[in-house]
């Protein structure tokens, strides 16, 4: 190795992600306060695929997705966004890289004194130059895909649970961003409106092709979603694979929590 | 022991007076450079202003009549009659018209405020905001920043007409004062700045009610315990702030 190569190997930093990796976590530290909540914390994400990212509650799922959106700082660790490490981006260059991601929320924090339609709409009366004829439309066939049409007019809080989740959906897809974040998509839902949500979710991650990342503990959602499931307990991934992968996974802590038994090593 | 009793609650004081000023210069920065939706600004002029107006009209009519009611009777003791609209007219420009307004916009619409952003932090509406590449700042607080610092001046030229007339209609009724005398006492004894000033007084108190407010609404956690919270937080900070600024202001002004 030359001078030159070795210096650049020692400042360079950790190695930046192959292209094919659209979203990495590496060795992650969060804490709230005193309370630990990410710890060591490293996943890839494959660009165009869809990441499960499973575990107990409170277990820090849903910071994963906040890390990666930028909504919070991580204390230590790396994350990379397209190949770019956005840690200590500060709020303006963070809200220029959000604008390729889509944020579906575990309660769709839709804008409640908006309609059905403006929420929709917001993200491209934002960032795109587009003509409000054109956003119109572009608002009538994202409704459409998710079958909201009739209620584009309605306020949030005039429509069901599951209707409010596919309207945040809409919201999060409408620019077609490149990344998805999906925060619980179906908790609180009861089967049937369970099978159309993660119907909507394939249909949306097959016209979209984008790196999707979702979070839930609802097994059979992640199953039937991802192509690669990560384990998150205590803060640090323990598991990642596909989704065969974890199922035979030897991890005691990743069988018990599969098989929903209350015998293990997992403290309850 | 020292670290409890002094040292955390002085950092928690620079905490909050660097949280707001770093607030509001983003929300100015937004204002200065015209980021701003004007429909927007002037949905929140109507709900913040228009809808605290009759608040501020009873507000001023009582203290204008009872300062009228106090100075007119002991005017008609001692044989100052000729003072008894100077004294209103002065105290109303200077300090009560701008004060009370104010103090009684701080409860109605710094509440409003605290309360809707508050509700938005807790249902996650401002993080999608932010998650979505959209300042909350830009499109929350400024319009209301705007808003609140030209919509107090206006209630209180309100405040201010009221205050004075209702002073009138007590002097002329307890006292029997004549609406000349009274009127042209108002003339005699103020000056334009008074007036003048007493608006830029009440801008800057607008300026409070809407940057306290929002800051404390965006502060909100827990679900609505945190919210009850926040309002009161804002209601309570707004005011110490407003005495404390008119002040300052009064000293810098009126000097």
């Amino acid at each position: 190795m030359s001078g030159l190569n070795l210096a650049q190997g020692l400042f360079a930093g950790p190695p930046l992600p192959a292209d094919d990796i659209a979203i990495r976590l590496d060795r992650v530290a969060l804490k709230y306060d005193e309370k630990i909540v990410l710890s060591d914390c490293s996943v890839d994400c494959k660009r165009g695929q869809v990441t499960g990212i499973i575990g107990l509650s409170g277990a820090g799922k849903s910071t994963i997705l906040r890390v990666i959106n930028g909504l919070r700082h991580a204390d230590a660790g790396a994350v990379y966004i397209d190949g770019e490490n956005i840690t200590g981006w500060n709020e303006h260059e963070l809200i220029e890289m959000r604008k390729k991601m889509g944020f579906a929320f575990q309660y769709s924090a839709l804008f409640d004194s908006m309609t059905i339609a403006e929420n929709v709409a917001y993200p491209l009366w934002e960032h795109t130059r587009m003509t409000k004829a054109e956003i119109d439309r572009r608002v009538s066939e994202t409704l459409e895909a998710l079958g909201l049409s009739d209620v584009e007019n309605s306020l949030p809080g005039e429509l069901s649970g599951g209707m409010q989740k596919r309207a945040g959906f809409a919201r999060a897809i409408v620019n077609d961003p490149e990344i998805i974040l999906f925060d619980e998509p179906t908790s609180g839902l009861d089967p049937i409106m369970t099978h159309i949500i993660v119907t909507t979710i394939k249909s949306i991650q097959e016209r979209l092709k984008a790196t999707s990342v979702v979070v839930s503990h609802d097994l059979r959602s992640i199953y039937a979603l991802s192509d690669t499931v990560a384990m998150l307990f205590e803060g640090t991934i323990i598991e990642s694979g596909t989704v065969n992968e974890i199922r035979r996974s030897p991890n005691p802590i990743v069988q018990q929590f599969l098989q929903g038994s209350e015998l293990g090593p997992i403290p309850l | 022991m020292i670290q409890r009793v002094i040292l955390d609650p002085f950092y928690r004081f620079f905490g909050y007076a660097g949280g707001v000023t770093m607030m509001l210069g983003d929300a100015l920065r937004y204002a200065v450079t015209l980021q701003i939706r004007p429909s927007e600004v002037l949905r929140q002029a109507y709900f913040l202003g228009v809808e605290s107006w009759p608040i501020i009209v009873l507000t001023s009519l009582f203290t204008g009549a009872v300062i009228s009611l106090e100075t007119a009777k002991a005017a008609v003791q001692n044989g100052f009659t000729e003072y008894v609209g100077s004294s209103v007219a002065y105290g109303t420009f200077r300090e009560l018209g701008p004060l009370l307004t104010a103090v009684v916009f701080a409860g109605r619409a710094g509440a409003a405020i605290a309360a809707s952003l508050g509700a938005m932090k807790v249902t996650e509406q401002i993080e999608a905001f932010q998650s979505m590449g959209v300042s909350p700042v830009k499109v929350l607080v400024t319009p209301r920043l705007i808003a609140c610092i030209f919509t107090v001046p206006l209630l209180t030229v309100f405040a201010d007409i009221i205050g004075i007339s209702a002073g009138y209609y007590m002097a002329h009724w307890v006292a029997g004062i004549p609406q000349y005398t009274y009127f042209h006492s108002v003339q005699r004894g103020t000056d334009p700045s008074d007036f003048y000033n007493g608006l830029i007084k009440a801008a800057v108190f607008g300026a409070i009610v809407a940057i306290i407010a929002c800051y404390e609404g965006f502060r909100a956690e827990g679900g609505a315990d945190g919210v009850g919270r926040a309002t009161t937080n804002a209601v309570v900070t707004a005011v110490i702030l407003t005495f404390a600024f008119n002040f300052g202001l009064s000293y810098v002004l009126f000097r």
